[in-house]
């Protein structure tokens, strides 16, 4: 048996040897309606139109047609699923950057609508996308005023909490997982989540018309799991932590053939990450931030970020540069951080995560081992916040910059204050700031902590009063 | 008494789709060893070329990670329970 011989045991997809599997994938690929006309392009006469999305479909098979064990090279066909068979390292898309290459330049790219699909031929679906169209190119923030506070030469805001449909990064993710689920054929979608995630594969589902069912700890913000259910999905509430959520949902990944986005779809999923950092390089001018600060779950976007990087440089897209990748993380689930300032790459899982910033509690983080290298090698460090520090981080935020981050974007400032403080960040550098939900998702994290409104009667006497006695301006909590 | 240890769904071709099997064995190591006696092929599975725990495979020993107790050199007594776990993919 060659590379691609190894014996399927979980039935992921069709047993045989791996000429037949790939000969089962080009028959499902053929068999999709023609993406030219999913996109409701008219070229004229129907033949035509045949040939010209045969054609588009070729050209994407050359850019992307298989998965690649990260550790072991093994490669597999381009289907639903996650983990090699071999050593059980996790499955990557694989590219063809020569033919990637001569396909794309900023000309190009730059031509195209502002959304993350500019970047199409760096993911990892093969017809055009079919949901979630509209997502991406977030603005990227220039923040004077954030980087006097931090006491940095320049700082940007990479804002994600205005992301389309939901409000966070996720959106991403989903919109490559969702489009790769519809060229498989996957009628019903799923994911484990800490709720981003959750809220938006219920909307981009919604969209799409398709089934979606979302497994959450059942602990989780009010607005989150609102944020779910109003797009009529199914929404069940687990009782335990987000890891005990993700292994019931392997199972069930493997018992009812759904696509679980995170788990047997994370190969096209994690990918969409990547966009975050293209849009970071292309809105700076096309080039490489030289710090880059990023809050850590699984670790997934901090090293997707990093990979990015690493591919708009090799495609000639920005100068080869050095630059460093920061991550940060809450303290009350910090395994990643801890391995990092521990020196090593071996992650200890935190197994009960105790934080505010519950979008970030994931106490085994299945990219950890990545992210700590990926850290390491660009000379990068990490950082963690505690819930007092997060909550200031997402004022500090809020009042310099104009731009309500949930918890999560709370951490990544904090975390950046303390590199800054600590000169792993040096002040007469520059930093993007990568903040990736909105605050009104978790309000809750803020109750006690803001200023209550002024009441007064309608008169102007007691507004005078009122602005005599400066109490306008006391910070009362609620 | 021997030693329980819990099989994944990944590893169960191998053992006659059991999903616990016995052992008796005095450390993790001679566990890998005794493995591989009675199902041929596992043991490369869950080792790699230099002798250590594949990475994304996690070995407990009473529901700790044996590379935070002593790896390969965590003993093993009778009663005990041991599960092998790939790594999960999330977040």
């Amino acid at each position: 048996m060659g590379l691609l011989g190894c014996q399927t045991q979980s039935g992921a997809f069709p047993k045989g040897d791996a000429s037949e599997r790939m000969r089962g994938f080009a028959v499902r690929v053929l068999s999709r309606r023609d993406p030219l006309f999913l996109a409701g392009e008219r070229t004229g006469h129907d033949q035509v139109r045949h040939r010209e999305g045969a054609r588009e479909r070729a050209m994407a098979e050359k850019f992307f047609s298989q998965l690649k064990c990260r550790e072991c090279g093994r490669t597999y066909p381009a289907l639903a699923t996650h983990v090699c068979e071999f050593d059980f390292g996790p499955l990557e898309a694989d590219y063809n950057y020569s033919a990637i290459g001569a396909a794309l330049n900023r000309k190009v790219i730059e031509s195209r609508p502002g959304t993350m699909w500019r970047y199409r031929e760096l993911l990892p679906i093969v017809g055009d996308p079919t949901v979630g169209q509209q997502v991406g190119f977030t603005p990227l923030v220039k923040a004077d005023r954030l980087a006097k506070a931090l006491g940095v030469k320049a700082c940007y805001v990479k804002n994600d909490t205005v992301n389309h449909p939901t409000l966070s990064f996720k959106d991403r993710v989903v919109a490559v997982a969702l489009s790769r689920a519809r060229e498989l054929g996957f009628k019903v979608v799923a994911c484990a989540s800490t709720g981003n995630l959750a809220n938006s594969v219920a909307a981009n589902a919604a969209s799409a018309g398709m089934e979606s069912w979302v497994l959450i700890p059942a602990d989780l913000e009010q607005n989150k799991v609102l944020n779910s259910i109003v797009y009529g999905t199914n929404v069940v509430g687990i009782e335990g932590a987000y890891d005990a959520v993700n292994r019931l949902c392997s199972e069930i990944a493997g018992k009812y053939g759904w696509g679980f986005v995170n788990v047997n779809l994370r190969p096209y999923y994690a990918e969409g990450s990547k966009t975050f950092g293209y849009e970071i390089m292309e809105q700076l001018g096309w080039r490489i931030p030289r710090h880059t600060v990023v809050c850590m779950a699984s670790g997934s976007l901090l090293t997707k970020i990093h990979k990015a990087y690493g591919e708009f440089t090799k495609l000639g897209l920005v100068e080869k540069d050095g630059f460093s990748i920061h991550g940060a993380q809450a303290t009350g689930c910090n395994p990643i951080t801890a391995a990092r300032k521990g020196g090593t790459d071996l992650i200890r899982p935190v197994p009960h995560p105790k934080t505010i910033a519950k979008s970030l509690a994931i106490g085994t983080p299945a990219d950890g081992y990545y992210a700590v290298k990926s850290m390491a090698k660009t000379g990068g460090w990490s950082e963690d916040a505690t819930d007092e520090e997060i909550i200031a981080g997402v004022q500090l935020l809020a009042e310099t910059e104009g731009i309500f981050a949930e918890t999560a974007g709370g951490v990544t400032v904090a975390c950046a204050k303390k590199l800054v403080a600590t000169g792993k960040i040096p002040k007469d550098e520059e930093v993007v700031l990568c903040i990736t939900g909105h605050g009104l998702k978790t309000v809750e994290a803020l109750t006690g902590h803001l200023a209550a409104p002024s009441k007064i009667k309608p008169s102007l006497k007691e507004f005078d009063s009122l602005i005599s006695s400066g109490l306008a301006k006391a910070r009362v909590k609620v | 008494m021997p030693i329980s240890i819990s099989i994944p769904t990944p590893l169960r071709a191998l053992t006659g789709q059991k999903d616990t099997v016995e052992v008796d064995s005095k450390d993790v190591h001679g566990m890998l060893g005794d493995l591989e006696k009675a199902y041929p092929g596992i043991y490369e599975r869950l080792v790699d070329d230099q002798g250590e725990v594949r990475r994304f495979v996690n070995i407990y020993v009473g529901g700790e990670d044996i590379r935070f107790l002593q790896n390969q050199q965590t003993p093993l007594k009778a009663g005990d329970e041991v599960s092998i776990v790939p790594a999960i993919a999330g977040g």
